[in-house]
């Protein structure tokens, strides 16, 4: 069976592809990925064995940005605190003073201006927010007035301006942990920090304690390291916070669209054509 | 006037002669006998447009938390038994999909500028049509009977103002028009909605969900059927609550007080 296996579909990281499943593929051409993400592949490893590597960025923008949006504006209006108030069965119920931070009107950091960093900028632009966006490269000016982001060179500027930081990088050795105890307590003690790329690209327990010492407001993410979390980890006790269980590419849409691109990938390289979504290692 | 308290009835009125006007909390006055305030004399505001923005902010918060599964998706990342996130867990997307719309006002209009940055397609159903300018800066088409809208929609939002004709907008009839795959979302007034209708078709999947940001009344009993159901989101009428919103909104009542007690034009009054 191993002589015929030409392509791979990778679902959420599975099979792993280390060097013992790749010698024993010698007709292996082309590994397809689910999703955008790269980093739990060794991109040097696969392309020594020739083999050709895909991903599927197009299929994931909206589905990850929309769930960037739904981070932020549930944070800031504690939406899950104030479900479990409106359906505690003890009457501890005070509306009046169960208040929320706007988001309308409030200054958003895009750290990562991709496919889905822009996305989210589209989206934030029509809760008129203030945009402000840092990113490996400058965008083109028309991209930036079409959504009204201001670029920041240094990471610094936009930390220190935010109500909301939004991650949304790849990562990379350059990225890991890229968010630390320095870049937080640049942050406002107002400000919200929203993770929808890789759990690795915060400093996790300088997280935990910059929201316990109230150095940020709260935090939303998306993605941890590992996923899940130990069940009696720090941050799933913590009430500013909200944890979703990877939800980002998550609907029946996006997958069906994932799955496609990725065959649209394998057929290319298995005729030998360019494929559309290709990978190289850097 | 905060949240409906003091209760405004006619002993309360006969009680205090030289009360002159009343300010209530926020843009909703269904809680209020508009021609009793009047045969007394009493002259009462509102704070009609500070708690838009907010209240749409809150409409598209139920939306995604709801099509993304976002409060269940809480309760796996914390709990104590979870031992993987599943692959096919899987939720709806909003690009591409219609957004009924129903009450266009300042509320509904800004929910539709927010939906159509998320690639949706949006129907209002409205008293009135609006303009074609304001129709074409959100792609809104307008539906003439709220059947066609309800048909159509896989989200039907209500932010329509609680009325004599609004009361039970939402019932038996309205929910089977729906797609059985279609959500409600309501940041009006629970009584818009014929809540034991509400609960029948969650329970029959006659609709897939609700996401409500109000119910009658506030707050439900314990034992109501709506706090148990998973694909039911509720939040505790928070719509309007934010630090900048709830402070403006004191200093525009302070603002009708003031003029008022001078006999001088009120801002925000209700007539």
């Amino acid at each position: 069976v191993s002589k015929k296996v030409q392509a791979i579909y990778l679902w959420w990281h599975k099979p792993v592809i280390d060097q013992e499943l790749l010698q024993s593929l010698p007709n292996l051409k082309v590994i397809a990925n689910s999703g955008v993400g790269m980093d739990h592949l060794d991109l040097k490893l696969v392309h020594s064995f020739g083999v050709k590597m895909a991903n599927a960025p197009r299929a994931v923008s909206s589905s990850t940005a929309d769930t960037g949006m739904a981070l932020l504006l549930a944070s800031a209006r504690r939406l899950v605190e104030g479900y479990r108030i409106a359906i505690s069965s003890g009457m501890e119920y005070c509306e009046a003073d169960f208040l929320g931070v706007e988001v309308t009107g409030a200054t958003l950091g895009i750290i990562g201006m991709g496919r889905i960093g822009y996305k989210i900028a589209l989206r934030a632009k029509a809760f008129e927010m203030n945009i402000l966006y840092h990113n490996r490269t400058r965008r083109k000016e028309q991209e930036e007035q079409a959504v009204g982001a201001t670029y920041c060179e240094k990471v610094d500027s936009l930390l220190q301006e935010a109500d909301f930081v939004m991650v949304v990088v790849s990562l990379t050795p350059q990225t890991h942990k890229l968010i630390g105890k320095r870049e937080m307590e640049l942050m406002k003690p107002t400000a919200t920090l929203i993770n929808i790329s890789r759990g690795a690209v915060i400093d996790q327990e300088a997280l935990v304690t910059a929201l316990q010492t109230g150095v940020i407001r709260a935090a939303a993410l998306d993605v941890t390291y590992p996923e899940p979390l130990p069940r009696d980890h720090a941050l799933l006790k913590l009430k500013n916070v909200i944890i979703t269980p990877h939800l980002g590419i998550k609907t029946h849409k996006a997958t069906c669209m994932i799955t496609e691109e990725a065959v649209e990938n394998i057929l290319a390289a298995l005729n030998g054509l360019p494929i559309p979504s290709e990978v190289l290692p850097s | 006037m905060w949240y409906h308290k003091p209760v405004i009835n006619e002993e309360l009125l006969q009680s205090l002669p030289n009360l002159k006007i009343v300010a209530s909390s926020g843009v909703g006055i269904d809680h209020l006998d508009l021609n009793l305030l009047s045969s007394y004399g009493v002259k009462l505001s509102n704070t009609p447009f500070i708690v838009s923005t907010d209240t749409a902010d809150m409409g598209m918060a139920l939306m995604l938390a709801s099509a993304r599964r976002l409060v269940e998706g809480y309760q796996m990342a914390v709990s104590p038994d979870t031992e993987y996130f599943p692959a096919d867990w899987l939720g709806d997307e909003l690009s591409g999909a219609t957004l009924g719309i129903v009450g266009m006002g300042t509320i509904g209009y800004k929910v539709a500028k927010r939906a159509k940055a998320f690639e949706m397609k949006i129907l209002y159903y409205n008293r009135n049509q609006r303009n074609k300018e304001e129709e074409s800066a959100v792609g809104a088409v307008y539906c003439k009977k709220i059947d066609d809208l309800l048909q159509q929609s896989d989200f039907v939002l209500l932010s329509v103002n609680l009325t004599p004709q609004t009361h039970k907008l939402i019932g038996k009839r309205e929910l089977e028009l729906m797609k059985p795959t279609a959500t409600l979302i309501n940041i009006s007034r629970g009584l818009v909605v014929d809540q034991d209708a509400l609960v029948e078709a969650l329970q029959n999947n006659v609709i897939k969900a609700a996401a409500l940001d109000v119910t009658y009344p506030e707050p439900l009993p314990r034992d109501h059927p709506l706090l148990k159901m998973k694909n039911v989101i509720i939040t505790p009428h928070i719509g309007s609550a934010t630090k900048k919103t709830r402070r403006l909104m004191m200093e525009n009542m302070i603002e009708s007080i003031q003029v008022g007690l001078t006999g001088l034009p009120i801002p925000n009054e209700v007539l």
